[in-house]
Formats: structure tokens, sequence, C-alpha cells
């Protein structure tokens, strides 16, 4: 009976969820790629998105700011664990610089070790992955060094990093790159030595519609059943069953699935609460990040003596 | 219908009827390496493609991570290694590598080479220290011919 209940309840707050907006515009799921297929289409949608937005400019924090969201399991929420996140969130970020990226981007992230003689160590890597809400918030790195591919795992608030740079701001053309791991090197190899490129402010996200060459199988993972556009031949190395045990997995009625995305996504009016609480915060964070970004461009040159 | 789903379920749960071992990349006995380092025996067994499989890992679980000793079969001797980068999901902040990576030492601890081709992840320099005894053999030497850490 309980169980009905719920289920009669879930389905009443989906509908309304659903007959409220479009559901597509405050999806806290990370954008879908079919919305970038080229980049020259790219900055229609997203001026779009930015109209979309701009009747409530603290919705577009959601794609800054993802891990201040909660998971949107039901099991997990508890409004006040959230909160004192939130709060211990911002006070890390006034101690350190967290940047806006994604996955695609190429960081370099500096963190003290106690192991090393030096006693900081500094790695660059493409973002292939970034996951976990709160102060679990995590992000993966991946490069290939002296011809062996590394991957490193950080917290995005661990107290023992000291910087994260990012070296290049920009999307891919999927949510997770794990592709690169069977991908031919050159495609996840970065120099430790790279300048970081500065966009011009204002400007949209650059995304880069590359898409990698992979290496004959064995492979990883089944990746041509993944739907993946940042690869580019997958067909060439399958065989007649791979491509129909592919058509017998296929679940191509997800997508409609309103239930579904419901579960996955934080509602309207709970994202509006959360950017309230921080908003302030933030926009002082971005501000001060501002100032000493100006300060950087126009450093003096130091007058050399003799 | 309910019932007979959770069932299912309970079944799932309680007979674990796959392999998890190579989902998740462990080291265990028969496992193949790679050797890193620049021995004249470990660089010709890459060579002819037959890399080093292990015959004993070193500790009570039998599974190795990394810094762990480890008895391997290459080219039909038997001879000791350090793990030294692994394929496993590592914790934050530890390297994770795309090969099983082995450098080869002697009993005494000393490497066969004298160059690590490949990043050494850096908490090995603590776990080799702590595994080191005074009087026994001394692991640390392996960290003097390694050219880059990570």
């Amino acid at each position: 009976m309980a169980l009905a209940i719920r289920r009669y309840n879930d389905i009443l707050c989906a509908t309304k969820w659903f007959i409220r907006r479009d559901c597509r515009v405050f999806s806290t799921l990370p954008e879908t790629v079919e919305q970038y297929p080229k980049p020259q289409v790219v900055k229609e949608q997203r001026s779009s998105r930015i109209r979309a937005n701009a009747s409530n400019p603290k919705l577009a924090y959601r794609q800054i700011y993802p891990e201040f969201l909660p998971d949107p399991n039901p099991k997990w929420r508890n409004s006040l664990r959230e909160k004192l996140e939130r709060a211990d969130m911002l006070k890390r970020r006034s101690q350190i610089d967290i940047p806006e990226f994604y996955v695609g981007s190429i960081l370099a992230v500096t963190v003290a070790d106690p192991h090393a003689q030096g006693k900081v160590t500094k790695f660059v890597g493409i973002c292939i992955e970034r996951k976990g809400c709160g102060l679990r918030a995590e992000f993966t790195l991946r490069n290939v060094v002296d011809h062996q591919g590394v991957e490193v795992r950080y917290d995005l608030y661990d107290p023992t990093v000291q910087k994260i740079q990012v070296l290049r701001l920009e999307k891919r053309l999927d949510d997770k790159l794990f592709y690169l791991r069977d991908a031919l090197p050159e495609y996840s190899t970065f120099a430790f030595d790279m300048d970081p490129e500065i966009l011009p402010e204002g400007t949209p996200v650059p995304v880069n519609a590359v898409q990698v060459i992979l290496k004959p199988r064995p492979w990883l993972e089944r990746w041509e059943r993944q739907e993946l556009k940042g690869v580019a031949n997958i067909e060439e190395h399958l065989k007649e069953k791979d491509r129909v045990r592919r058509e017998l997995r296929a679940t191509p009625w997800e997508k409609y699935d309103l239930m579904k995305t419901y579960r996955k996504t934080i509602p309207v009016e709970d994202q509006n609460k959360i950017w309230a609480e921080v908003n302030s915060q933030l926009e002082q964070l971005q501000l001060t990040r501002k100032k000493m970004s100006r300060k950087r461009i126009f450093n003096t040159p130091k007058v050399q003596l003799g | 219908m309910l019932k007979s789903l959770i069932k299912k379920l309970h079944v799932v749960q309680s007979s674990c009827g796959f392999h998890t071992t190579a989902s998740l990349n462990e080291v265990r006995l028969l496992t193949r390496l790679r050797v890193v380092d620049n021995s004249e025996i470990g660089k010709r067994a890459m060579a002819e493609g037959k890399p080093p499989k292990i015959i004993c890992v070193y500790n009570k679980q039998r599974v190795g991570y990394i810094g762990d000793r480890v008895l391997v079969a290459i080219k039909g001797q038997k001879k000791k290694g350090i793990l030294v980068g692994l394929k496993q999901t590592q914790k934050v902040k530890v390297p994770k590598f795309d090969s099983n990576n082995v450098v080869l030492i002697d009993d005494n601890g000393t490497p066969l080479g004298n160059r690590i081709h490949v990043p050494i992840p850096t908490i090995l320099r603590t776990i080799l220290k702590e595994k080191t005894h005074s009087k026994g053999a001394d692991y640390t030497k392996l960290l003097s011919i390694a050219t880059r850490f990570v």
C-alpha cells in the first residue's frame, strides 16, 4: 500500500514538473552533445541557451559549479548535510581559486606531496571524467608520459591541492573520455610545460569536435554500444556479431523516459533555493578572480639591475 | 511478480556467478607484467614478446598492490621484482597506469638494470622506505635509478 502511494506521488510530481517547464533547460545532467554537432552551430545554440537563462541567471551556475547540486537519489538526500557541505565548499573556494572547467579541458594541478623531496608535484593532463557532488567532487586527469599512459584522480576540495590551473578551456563531444585509453597515444599526450591559453572574456566555451582513432581490439570496454560521438573508426573493427548484439542491447526508448530523467535531476525549485543561498558569495569570488587576473595581465616587467 | 523479482535479485546478490579479477585488473598469480627497467634479461624478454609471469606475490592477500614484492618467471628463470605501477583503480592522488609495471631486483633489493624508462609514483618513496629493514634488503636503491616521478 505504502509502495503504491509512493509511486503515485512520484508520478504526480513528475507530471507536475514536466508540465511546468521544458525539462531540458534545467536538467542537471551534463549537456547532451546533440546540441553541438558542429562548432558553427554552437554559437546559435549557446546564445539561445543564454537567453533562456537570462530570466534566471543563477541557473547558468549549474554548468560551472555542478558539484553544488546534491545527488538526486532520494536515499542520500539530507538537507542539513548539504547545507553544511556548501558552506565548507565556499570556505575552501575563498582560499584557493577553483576555476571553471569541463570534461575535455586541459588542467595543471599542483599538490603538496609528503613523499617528494621538493614537497610539491605538478601533473598536467586532460580531464576525462568529473563526478561526485559536494565535498566528494572529483576529477580524473590523463596524460601520456614517456610513452606510458598515466591517470591521476584528484578531489576538487582536497586541502593538499595548492593550485588548479586551466591550460586550455574547452569541451569535447562526450561526457566521459574513457575511450582515450584505447585511442592512439597522441590524442592524450600533453607537454608538462604547456602555456595557458587565455580566452577573451564573454566568449562561449569552445567545443573541440576532434574524433579520436581507436587502436584495434581488444578494447577495455564495448565502445560500440555507448553511442560515442568522439570516436572516428569504431565500425572498422566490428564484426557482424557485434553489430547484431548492439542492436539487441540498444535502448532507444530511454530518452523518452520522463521518470528516469526526473529521478536524475534536481527540480527547479530546489535549484533556485541552492543558487540563491550561494549566489552572493560565488559572485564575490568571481570578482576577486577577475581582479587577480587583471593584476597578472598588467604586471610590469621587473627592471634588471646592471 | 514483485516477489519473483525480489527473489531474482536475492539470487544475484548471494551467489557471485562471475569473475571479478579481470574487471578489477588485479595482479595475481600468472598475471603478465611489463618490465620497465633496462636489465638485459628484461629487455630480451619484452622484445621476444614473452613478458614475465607472476609465480608468487609476497603478501598475505596474494594480490599485488603498489610497491609489493613479486616472484616472476622470466625466460625460464625465477627473478624477484617490485610492482611500480598498476592498472587497477588507485586511491586519490596515486597514479593509475595503462600497464602493470615491474622492476627486477635481486635478493638484496639491488635493481638488475640501471635506468627506469617510465614515470614512477611518488608514493613509492614512502612505501619502499617502510619495507626496507636496517639489516635486510634495501629497496630504496630502486628510487635512485628512476628518471621521473608523477
